[in-house]
Parts: C-alpha cells; structure tokens; sequence
C-alpha cells in the first residue's frame, strides 16, 4: 500500500505527515499529528465527537480521508484556546458544569463555535437544532444548551 | 485501496474504465466512509471528483435554469438565497438529510447515487423535473433524475458513467414546490416516508403538478396517478381527500424497524396532502 504525503495546515501550522489512502483525517490527526483531542465515538458521521473545521465548513473529521487535506486549512479542538486564556466557551462550559465524561466536549465546543461564529444570536431552538450532529450521553444536554446561550450573550455584550 | 484525484471528467472516465475491481466516486464522502470504515463496498479504486473545475458551482444557465455541480454541498445550497427561494421544496429536502457537520460536505449527487428509497433529497429533484448531465466514454448525456435509481443501493450508472452535475429547469411564476417527510424525532434520522410536491398555477388551477413518493417502495417513485387528481383543481379540501387516498394506495411499502406496511401506508397520505398543501402556497406567492 502506498502512503500519500500530505502537506496541510492545522491550526496554524504548517504539518506534514504519510497517510494510507483509507485513513480518515480523524485517524490522521489522532495517529499521525499526535493531535488526539478529537475523538472518536462512532466513526461513520453520527456523534459528532470528532467535529473540526476543515477549510471553513464544520465537519466530521471521521467522514473526511487524511489525504483531502492536502492544502486545506483544519480548525480543532486543539487550536481554540489563546496562548493564555481559554476560549470564552470553554470557560463557560466549566463554569456551568456542562460536562460530565468530556468524551463528546471537544466537538461541542468546536460545532458551537462555529454556530457563535455566523449568528452570536441564536435561540434555543436554534442551538439544539445546530448541535443535533453532537451527542452526548452524559449530561442530557440541558447544561451545554445552556453554556452555549449563555456565551452568545457574553459575546454579544462585550462586542 | 488507491486514490486518485484526476483534473477533468474525461480522466475520471478514463481511470474508471482501465481499473479493475470496485470503482467508487469521491465528493462529500458521507456514505462512500462509511462503507469504507464498515468494510461494506468497500472501494479497489476511489476517484475524488472534487479537483475538477466546476464542481462545487452552482450556476444560472442562459435559459433560465440551474446547473449544480456534483460536489455542491448542502451548505452551499441553503446559502443560495435565489435558489433557495426559486426551489424550497427541493433545498428543504437537501437540508433534512444529517446534521449540520454532514451539510458541510453530503451532496445531492451523492444522495442520488446512494440509491437509497428513503434518500431526502431524490424526490424533491425528481419533482423538479430537474435531469443529470452523464459523461461517459462515449460523450455527455441527460437523464432524468427518476431514470437513475433502480432499487435499493442500485443505480442506472454503469462502469465509467459520471454524473456531472444537477441541471434544474427555469422556475416561472406562479409555480412552487414542497417536501416533506414524516420521522418518529425531529432530527437526525432516516425517513419513514416523504412527499415531494411541484406544482405550477394558472390563475389559481392547478395546470400541471408532480408529485414523488419516498420511502415506500423499493426506490423513490413518481405518483402520476394522484398527480393527476390535482390538475385543474384549485385544492379544497374534497381534492386534498382524494388525492391523500391515491397517494396511500400507490405506496407499496415494506414493513421495517422504522415502520409497518399499514402505517406507512396511511402517513403516506397525510404527509402528501401537507406537502400539495404547502407547495400550493407557495406557487400562490404565500411563503
């Protein structure tokens, strides 16, 4: 089997690894890149636990091969926070309490993101229909409904 | 497994032809991985069709209609306001299908050529009257779309046949469609049934209506008969009755984990009749 290099950049470096044309960019990013803060809950598209940003769009990461990489640009969990300071969501899912386990939290945080990014004024309904992709078998989801309402008012009161 | 990522349609069918084994297309990806992942179909030779130009455009044609490239996502199309607005029923249907990570990358082609029954996004193109551009080794073909599927996971396509991309007729006034699918949550599952409904106006008649069946026969099937109860009707609730009841009587479901036989042949009706309903409106210029 021949590996493909992959040159990409990933959270703002620029990475290079040999991907089997099989592997997902989930495997590659766990496996390859060393970045295992996406997870993998069912592998074919359902959980949402490897949510990433690949080139701008929310995606799973399990449902995207390593070798699409190739000069794309990939957001993840990993690259969310500042040097210093948590990202306003992050903080406020601790604070809430919005997580038990933490396995699903990573994509959450990323697909809510995205969500806060094109519309910080989401209703209720919104937000879950959004997060729908996202599941978690832990908190019954009322607490990151929540976090997520709560941070798109922080974020719409400090803009 | 090998990858390829050819530059044009032409080389695609070229690679296609000279390979042995299985021979899947690549674009949004979201059945092709998991079969992959589940060692189900899993391909010899897998073609990423996305390096070829013009496959992620939706463009207005000179005539009026759309052409929408094979790797158009879903995102793509709920963000097209003109599309959008000129066909509701058939971006709805796009829309329902996943969630929002799968909208990022799932395509209408792909959900065509998954040949599923119960695919969300087949019966609104089918009533669209909308067709798929087909290259082949032996030139560029039209098919309608309600030529492609066959049964279930079966298409029409052949070994180096490539669908292009979805061509969408010209919307004229007074015209407007709907679908609508009935699933036991409210998101994030596989239709039980669904309606699609393309209706066009004149002066309030119905003067020509499609109306498509999912899920309830071994692939998404076109309802002509109770297409035809619609037509010079102006939609009381006496036609919406008889058109509901035709509608359950050409649904020729299985019964399944997701649904009875008897039930999926009543909801059948229910959803058609709302679907009509809406798309009614909609011709009317009610939103």
């Amino acid at each position: 089997m021949n590996k493909i290099h992959v040159k990409t950049n990933i959270n703002g470096d620029q990475v290079e690894f040999l991907a089997d044309p099989r592997e997902t960019l989930l495997d590659c990013l766990r496996d390859h890149v060393g970045l295992t803060g996406s997870k993998e809950g069912c592998g074919t598209g359902d959980c949402g636990a490897c949510s990433c940003i690949f080139d701008g769009d929310l995606v799973s990461s399990c449902l995207v091969l390593g070798v699409e990489a190739e000069g794309k640009s990939i957001e993840t969990i990993e690259g969310m926070a500042g040097r210093e300071e948590l990202h306003p969501l992050q903080k406020k899912f601790i604070e809430m309490a919005a997580l038990q386990c933490g396995f699903c939290t990573p994509g959450i945080l990323v697909a809510a993101k995205a969500l806060l990014e094109k519309n910080n004024n989401p209703t209720e309904t919104e937000v879950r229909y959004w997060l729908a992709g996202n599941l978690c078998r832990c908190t019954g989801y009322d607490k990151i409904i929540k976090a997520v309402m709560e941070t798109a008012k922080d974020i719409r009161e400090t803009a | 497994m090998q990858y390829h990522t050819p530059s044009s349609f032409s080389e695609a069918v070229t690679i296609s032809n000279s390979s042995d084994g299985l021979v899947k297309y690549l674009a949004g990806g979201t059945d092709v991985l998991v079969q992959l992942k589940i060692g189900n179909n899993s391909p010899d030779h897998l073609i990423d069709i996305k390096k070829i130009p013009g496959v992620k455009e939706i463009a207005l044609r000179e005539d009026g209609g759309w052409t929408i490239g094979a790797a158009v996502s879903g995102v793509q199309l709920t963000n097209h306001k003109k599309l959008s607005r000129e066909w509701p029923g058939l971006v709805e249907g796009m829309e329902l299908v996943g969630s929002a990570q799968i909208q990022s990358r799932a395509t209408l082609v792909g959900n065509l050529c998954n040949g599923s029954p119960a695919a969300d996004s087949v019966p609104g193109m089918i009533a669209a009257g909308a067709t798929v551009s087909v290259v082949s080794s032996s030139g560029t073909a039209e098919i309608r779309v309600e030529d492609i599927p066959v049964g279930p996971g079966l298409t029409n396509l052949g070994t180096g046949e490539i669908i292009t991309a979805v061509n969408l007729p010209k919307r004229n006034k007074h015209e407007g469609d709907a679908y609508l699918r009935f699933i036991p949550r409210t998101e994030m599952d596989i239709a039980v049934v669904g309606c699609a409904v393309n209706l066009s106006l004149e002066n309030g008649v119905i003067s020509s209506a499609k109306v498509v069946l999912g899920a309830v026969g071994p692939k998404v099937e076109v309802a002509t008969p109770a297409a035809e109860c619609l037509l010079g009707e102006k939609l009381d609730e006496n036609i919406l009755s008889i058109f509901s009841d035709k509608c359950s009587e050409l649904a020729k479901p299985i019964s399944d984990k997701r649904g009875s036989e008897e039930f999926r042949k009543e909801v059948i009706g229910v959803i058609a009749k709302r679907a009509a309903k809406k798309a009614y409106d909609r011709a009317l210029g009610n939103k």
